[in-house]
């Protein structure tokens, strides 16, 4: 479902990615890890054809996002890192807003797949209040909610989690989980317990490269019995 | 065409959400009536005509043109929006467009409130009502050209404040190029065919006409394609 290939990008005199390769298929929930600036956002901002790539591309369900980048972006739901949002509109208003922009112009279409939505990741008692006033696992939500809106056939997920109590964070886990099975789904973290629970491949980055791609079990067995922290610090550490 | 009619809706309704609009068109009913009013000599003249209303006009747009579009693109880069803007399927064309015919509808909204004045030299006397028109059409044209121009340097920052203090410099430049005085003093300094090419290139000199009943196709081609220039570095300044 996508093919990451041989993606460089550089911003002034750093290369935030380096010719970074992998490929996710359908039921694949990709688990992302990586110090901060390790690349992994701007690895994701590459696939969803927000940042155009030095070299190499990505292909989404068929689609070089380099030829047709509409077309990609049709295909993926997307969650920017924190979430970004309209502060000043409601929940429905800016759900309504993103299906419009999908193409979802027939009024009933669009409130359907807001209600979807909305149910899917609890957004009921906020539907009605202006996105500003919301806690931060709401507002997460509601990132959320515009991501799976159109039901894409691909997930990109910046830190779903983040800001989330351990209450939501499982539940978000189970929701992903829950659509993963028809899905192709990348998210990132950086909480390692959330690999293990969610995760069926882990890609560990570190400075723009990938030092890692292998199964959470396999990431496990590099040091039988060690906690997942301390194998991450092991083999990021040149970047520290 | 939706994709435009999506985002058109969302922005305009955007001015709306906050008690910014309101407060923007009281100031700015209240600063081009009051201008007409103690400066222009509305009644003292004993005219019936919108004249020294719109005589005004080229200087208030300096500074409302780049109230309303400063927040056009800074906002949504302060906001990290335009990350969830850019993954939707729209082209930069679609967003630059949709924005700014909804900031120019919110203007021309802004100008076409001052029809109390209209109604009042009507009631008074017997105004040459084409003249009022072709006023009004000048100076939404013209609104339209300040605009773009103030998008464009929204589209350079995610600073509003920078965005405005930079369009209004552009915007002054754009009017004192055709000033009467200013052309005056140049004329001392510079041959008169250089004086007339610069002023040319003047918002000044290409409204006037309109507030005399007259419109030329060559006025309304400049303030046209004076707003196409702008609107295409604007989306060229976004695809970077």
């Amino acid at each position: 479902m996508i093919e990451v290939i041989d993606l460089v990008k550089t911003y002034g005199a750093k290369r935030a990615v380096d010719k970074i390769s992998f490929s996710v298929s359908r039921g694949d929930i990709l688990g992302f890890l990586g110090p901060n600036g390790a690349g992994k956002s701007t690895t994701m901002k590459l696939i969803t054809g927000f940042l155009t790539p030095d070299s190499g591309t990505a292909v989404v369900a068929g689609h070089d996002v380099r030829k047709a980048p509409l077309e990609v972006k049709r295909k993926i739901g997307y969650l920017p890192e924190s979430a970004p949002s309209y502060p000043e509109m409601n929940v429905e208003e800016f759900l309504l807003f993103v299906a419009e922009a999908r193409g979802f112009t027939r009024p009933g279409d669009r409130e359907a797949l807001v209600d979807r939505a909305v149910a899917k990741t609890h957004l009921e008692p906020v539907r009605r209040q202006s996105i500003e006033t919301l806690s931060k696992g709401y507002r997460q939500r509601v990132g959320l909610a515009q991501a799976i809106l159109h039901d894409p056939p691909i997930l990109v997920l910046d830190e779903p989690t983040d800001g989330l109590d351990p209450n939501q964070k499982n539940e978000v886990r189970s929701l992903i989980r829950g659509m993963a099975t028809e899905k192709a789904v990348i998210l990132s973290t950086h909480i390692l317990e959330e690999v293990e629970a969610v995760c069926t491949r882990i890609v560990l980055l570190s400075a723009g490269r990938i030092v890692v791609d292998e199964t959470p079990a396999a990431f496990q067995a590099r040091q039988p019995g060690a906690r997942l922290d301390a194998i991450f610090r092991s083999l990021t550490q040149s970047d520290v | 065409m939706s994709r435009v009619a999506s985002i058109f809706k969302r922005e305009f309704g955007g001015y709306f959400r906050t008690p910014v609009a309101y407060v923007f068109l009281v100031v700015f009913l209240m600063l081009s009536v009051g201008l007409a009013f103690f400066v222009g000599q509305f009644f003292d003249s004993n005219v019936a005509s919108l004249e020294s209303y719109f005589s005004f006009h080229p200087w208030l747009f300096i500074f409302f043109a780049a109230a309303v579009g400063m927040r056009l693109w800074a906002e949504e880069k302060k906001n990290g929006t335009i990350e969830l803007l850019f993954t939707l399927p729209i082209t930069p064309l679609d967003a630059v467009l949709g924005k700014f015919l909804a900031a120019w509808a919110f203007l021309s909204i802004a100008i076409l409130l001052s029809f109390p004045m209209a109604i009042t030299i009507g009631f008074l006397g017997s105004p040459d009502w084409g003249v009022v028109i072709t006023s009004y059409f000048g100076s939404i044209l013209m609104a339209g050209s300040f605009l773009a121009v103030s998008s464009l340097t929204s589209a350079f920052t995610r600073n509003q404040v920078i965005s405005f203090v930079v369009s209004v410099c552009v915007n002054l430049v754009l009017v004192l190029m055709g000033w009467s005085i200013f052309n005056g003093a140049m004329g001392r300094v510079m041959p008169q065919w250089l004086v007339d090419t610069i002023s040319n290139f003047s918002t000044m000199p290409h409204f006037e006409p309109f507030t005399k009943g007259m419109v030329d196709l060559k006025d309304v081609v400049f303030f046209l394609s004076l707003t196409t220039f702008c609107l295409f570095l604007n989306v060229v300044a976004l695809e970077r």
